[in-house]
C-alpha cells in the first residue's frame, strides 16, 4: 500500500500559512517524495481562512487532503485549529499557536469568536499541542518569524533530515534572516518535542 | 510518468500549474503572451514575465484584446499564448467564434481556467462547452506536469491541424503544485505573416467555404483523438471502468486504485470509438467529471451505456469527500469510517482592507439611499455589511448598463449610482460610459480608481504607469478620458475625507445627467503597502457607541472594556491601523486619536 503522509496548515490571510507549507512541500521533495500541495488564493489576502494541504510518498495522485485523514494539522489561529479539527485521522497530531485574530464579524450581533476553540478542539483530536509563538518569537528577537517556528513544530513529527530544512528554508525566507528563522525552527521542534514527551 | 526515476538526468522543479504552464512556454519557444489577469489565471503571465526573459507578454486592457493580440501574432506565424479566467473566455468569445474559422499560422494556445466551486468568481461555468461550440480542440491537464508538457503538444497540434487550441485549466490545476521534469526547448522560427485573403478576411464569401474546412478538420481531429497517446488507457480490475479527465481523474485515481481508467488528455473532440471498446472490457462504466456532464452527454448520445452524475453531482469541485459519498451510495465503493461533522465557528468572510480607499466612498454611499449597480474587483466587498453599499454584481462593466437601464425605467424617488474600479472601467466600462452620455441617463458613476488591478494580485494596468514586463508605460488620464466620453459634470474627491466624499455624491445627484466621481486614491497595499501613524481608542471617551465600526475596518473590534453602562468599547489594532483618519471622522466623543498625540496630551 502506498502510505501517503497528509499534512494541513490552516490560518488566516497573512499569517504565513502560504510560506511554510511552501518550505515544508519543496522540502518533501529534496527528502526523495513524490510531493503535491495545494491551496486556494485568491480572497485570502483580505482577511480570509487560509487552508494549505501538503501530501507526500512514494506516489500522490491527489493534491487534497481527504476529509479525517490529515496525520498533523499545523494551525497558526485558535479558531481555524477548531474549523479543521475533523479534518484530523484518528490518532492524528495538533499543533496550534494561541494566537487569536477575531474577525470584524464578531463585532455584529450574529456571530461570537468561539470561548474555548484549543479546548473544543481537544474534544477531536487525540493529541494537541499548543505554542505560543507570538510570544516565543518575541523572546527570540523577532516577531516576523512565527511561521518558520511553527513549521519546526511540525518538523518533529517528520524524519527529514536536518540539512534538508536547512538549506530550503535559506532559500526562501528573506536574505538576512535566515540565521534567525534557523533559530526559530529549532525552537519550535525543541518545543513540540518537549510537549509530545510531557503526555 | 515516474517522477522519481533518474532524478540526475533531469532538473525537476516543484510547479504550480500555471508555473508549469510558464515553463511549457519556455520549452515550447512560444514567443508572445497576451491576456487580462483573473484568478485562477494570473500567475501563468506573471511567472514568464519574470522567468522567460526570452519571451514577450502583456496584459491587455480585457480578454477580448488579449486573444486579438495572440491572434495577430499566430497569424504573423509566431508561436502564441492567450490567458483568461472562465468568464474572461466570455469576453473574448467573439474573435475565438471565428478564430475558429480562420485558423493560424503560428500555433496559437488559448486558457481557460474556470473555477470550480467558485474560489474567487461570480459563477462556475463549465468551459468545456466552448470546445463544442466553436469546434476547436481542448487539452486538459490533470497535474502539473501534464499543464507542462501539454503547451507544446498544444502548440504542435495548433500548428498540424491549422486551428486554435483551448486549455482547460481548474483553479485546483492552477495552484496545486506537483514535482515537474523539464523537457527539451526547441527554438521555432517566426515565419511571418503570409496574405491570405480567403483565410484571414472573414466576409461571407470567404467564411462559407471556411466553415466547410472547419467541419472537415473536426473530423480528422476525432481521428487524430481516437489514435493520440493523449487519451490513455490504464488496465486495472475490470469490474469497473471509469472515463475522466483533469482534476476529477486524479482525485477518481486515489479513490479508486483497482479500477480500469481511460483517461482524456483532450476533453473535446472525444474518442468515442476508443471509449466504445473500453466500455466493452469493463462491467459497469462511470464517467468522472466535474459540473456538467459534458462527457457523458456524449457517451450517452453516441450508445454507450454508461453512469456519471448520478455519482458525482453537477456543483462544485469534485473532493475526495463527495466523491466517495457518491461511489458509496452506487455500491462502487465499500462504505468508509464517517467523517465527524465540522465544528460551528464563525466565518472569515473577506473584508476591506485596513486603510482601503473604498471605505470611505461606500460608508457615504450607503448614507444616500440609492440604488447602486455594482461591478467586479475588491470593491464588491463594498456589498457586505456592515457597508451594505452595493446592490448588484453581474459582469465585468455591468454596473454602468446596470445603471442606465435602471434609470430609464425609473419613477425618480431613488437616486442611481454605478460604481466601478478603474481596472473595469478600462477593461469594459467605457463604453458603458459612453452610452450614458450619449443616451441621456441621468445616473451618477463612481470610478473607484485605486491604481492597480487589485484583487487579483496586484497587476499593472493602462493607468498604473508601467506595464507586466516593467517598462514605463502611458499612464491614461482618467478625468481626460471621461470628459472627452462627452461628460460635463467631473468631480474629483479625497476618499478618506467623508465631508468631501458626501457633498460631492450630493451635487452630483443634483445635477441632471450624467456625472461622474473620480475617487482616486491608492491601495493601500500595492504597489507599496501604506503605514502612516495610527489610531487608537482613548478608553475614557469612548461610550460603546458601535459607531466606528460600521466603517467594517478589519482593524477595529469590540474587545474593549465594558462602560459603566456595560456597553463594550471598540479597541483599534496598531499594528494593522493604516492611518488612514476615516474612523475618527465617525466618533462623536472624540475617542479616536492618533497615538503619538496621547503622548502630548
Amino acid at each position: 500500500m502506498n502510505e501517503i503522509q497528509n499534512m494541513l496548515i490552516v490560518g488566516v490571510g497573512g499569517q504565513g500559512v502560504i510560506l511554510a507549507s511552501a518550505i515544508l512541500a519543496q522540502a518533501a521533495m529534496e527528502a526523495g517524495h513524490d510531493t503535491k500541495q495545494s491551496e486556494v488564493h485568491g480572497m485570502s489576502q483580505r482577511g480570509g481562512t487560509v487552508s494549505s494541504h501538503v501530501r507526500f510518498g512514494e506516489k500522490v495522485w491527489s493534491p487534497m487532503v481527504p476529509e479525517g485523514e490529515a496525520h498533523v494539522m499545523l494551525a497558526f489561529e485558535r479558531a481555524e485549529a477548531l474549523r479543521a479539527a475533523h479534518l484530523v485521522a484518528p490518532g492524528g497530531v495538533a499543533i496550534v499557536n494561541r494566537q487569536s485574530i477575531i474577525p470584524p464579524i464578531a463585532s455584529g450581533k450574529n456571530f461570537a469568536y468561539p470561548e474555548d476553540p484549543i479546548g473544543d478542539s481537544r474534544e477531536r483530536v487525540e493529541r494537541v499541542i499548543e505554542i505560543d509563538a507570538l510570544e516565543e518569537c518575541r523572546k527570540l528577537g523577532n516577531e516576523k518569524m512565527v511561521s518558520v517556528l511553527l513549521l519546526g513544530a511540525l518538523s518533529a513529527q517528520l524524519d527529514f533530515d536536518g540539512a534538508i530544512w536547512e538549506k530550503v528554508i535559506r532559500s526562501r525566507v528573506p536574505k538576512g534572516t535566515e540565521d534567525g528563522n534557523l533559530a526559530a525552527f529549532a525552537k519550535g521542534a525543541e518545543l513540540a518535542t518537549a510537549a509530545l514527551a510531557a503526555r | 510518468m515516474e517522477a522519481s526515476q533518474k532524478p540526475e538526468e533531469k532538473l525537476r522543479y516543484l510547479l504550480s500549474g500555471n508555473e508549469a504552464v510558464a515553463l511549457g512556454c519556455r520549452e515550447a519557444g512560444v514567443h508572445l503572451g497576451a491576456g487580462y489577469p483573473g484568478t485562477p489565471s494570473t500567475e501563468i503571465l506573471e511567472t514568464i514575465a519574470r522567468m522567460v526573459p526570452e519571451m514577450y507578454v502583456q496584459w491587455s486592457p480585457n480578454e477580448k484584446v488579449g486573444l486579438e493580440v495572440a491572434a495577430g501574432a499566430a497569424f504573423s506565424g509566431a508561436r502564441a499564448l492567450s490567458t483568461q479566467k472562465h468568464v474572461g473566455l466570455n469576453v473574448a468569445a467573439d474573435p475565438l467564434m471565428t478564430l475558429a474559422y480562420t485558423g493560424v499560422e503560428g500555433g496559437l494556445v488559448v486558457v481557460t481556467a474556470d473555477d470550480p466551486e467558485l474560489h474567487s468568481s461570480q459563477n462556475e461555468q463549465d468551459n468545456r462547452h466552448f470546445a463544442r461550440f466553436a469546434k476547436l480542440p481542448m487539452l486538459e491537464p490533470s497535474d502539473s506536469q501534464e499543464a507542462k508538457d501539454y503547451i507544446a503538444v498544444g502548440m504542435d497540434i495548433s500548428e498540424e491541424f491549422d486551428v486554435p487550441v483551448l486549455f482547460r485549466m481548474t483553479t485546483r490545476i492552477s495552484h496545486s503544485k506537483g514535482i515537474v521534469e523539464a523537457g527539451e526547448t526547441q527554438k521555432p522560427a517566426i515565419r511571418g505573416f503570409t496574405k491570405n485573403p480567403l483565410k484571414y478576411v472573414m466576409v461571407p464569401g470567404h467564411a462559407r467555404p471556411r466553415h466547410a474546412y472547419v467541419e472537415e478538420r473536426l473530423v480528422k481531429l476525432r481521428a487524430f483523438a481516437e489514435t493520440s497517446d493523449l487519451n490513455r488507457i490504464e488496465w486495472g480490475d475490470k469490474k469497473l471502468g471509469i472515463v475522466s479527465a483533469g482534476a476529477a481523474y486524479v482525485q477518481a485515481r486515489e479513490k479508486l486504485p483497482e479500477a480500469s481508467f481511460l483517461k482524456l488528455g483532450m476533453s473535446y473532440p472525444l474518442p468515442l470509438e476508443k471509449i466504445r471498446a473500453f466500455a466493452e472490457q469493463v462491467d459497469r462504466l462511470l464517467v468522472i467529471e466535474e459540473l456538467d456532464p459534458f462527457f457523458e452527454e456524449q457517451l450517452k448520445a453516441a450508445g454507450i451505456v454508461c453512469e456519471g452524475k448520478n455519482v458525482t453531482g453537477l456543483l462544485g469541485e469534485l473532493t475526495p469527500g463527495r466523491l466517495g459519498a457518491g461511489l458509496v451510495r452506487e455500491g462502487m465503493l465499500g462504505a468508509s469510517t464517517e467523517v465527524a461533522e465540522g465544528a460551528e465557528v464563525l466565518p472569515r468572510p473577506p473584508v476591506l482592507c485596513p486603510g482601503c480607499p473604498h471605505r470611505g466612498v461606500f460608508f457615504e454611499l450607503k448614507k444616500q439611499r440609492g440604488n447602486v449597480f455594482g461591478d467586479i474587483g475588491c470593491y464588491t466587498l463594498g456589498a457586505l455589511p456592515p457597508l451594505s453599499a452595493m446592490d448588484t454584481c453581474l459582469d465585468m462593466g455591468a454596473s454602468i448598463g446596470n445603471a442606465i437601464g435602471a434609470s430609464k425605467v425609473s419613477d425618480g424617488k431613488k437616486p442611481i449610482f454605478a460604481t466601478i474600479g478603474d481596472g473595469t472601467f478600462l477593461h469594459s466600462g467605457m463604453t458603458g460610459l459612453l452610452d450614458a452620455v450619449y443616451n441621456r441617463a441621468n445616473i451618477t458613476v463612481v470610478i473607484l480608481d485605486n491604481r492597480i488591478t487589485a484583487m487579483t494580485g496586484g497587476q499593472e494596468h493602462p493607468s498604473t504607469g508601467h506595464t507586466l514586463m516593467g517598462e514605463e508605460a502611458f499612464d491614461v488620464d482618467l478625468e481626460g478620458l471621461v470628459r472627452a466620453l462627452g461628460v460635463e459634470h467631473v468631480e474629483n474627491v479625497m476618499n478618506h475625507d467623508l465631508e468631501d466624499v458626501q457633498a460631492a455624491l450630493q451635487a452630483a445627484q443634483e445635477h441632471q445627467g450624467v456625472s461622474v466621481i473620480l475617487a482616486e486614491a491608492p491601495c493601500a497595499l500595492m504597489p507599496y503597502k501604506i503605514k502612516e501613524t495610527p489610531y487608537e481608542i482613548i478608553e475614557d471617551a469612548c461610550t460603546g457607541c458601535r459607531l466606528c465600526l460600521q466603517t467594517g475596518c478589519p482593524s477595529i473590534s469590540l474587545t474593549g472594556t465594558l462602560t459603566a453602562e456595560g456597553r463594550q468599547r471598540a479597541v483599534i489594532d496598531t499594528e494593522t491601523c493604516t492611518g488612514c483618519g476615516l474612523c475618527p471622522q465617525t466618533c462623536n466623543d472624540h475617542a479616536i486619536m492618533l497615538v503619538s498625540e496621547e503622548v502630548t496630551v
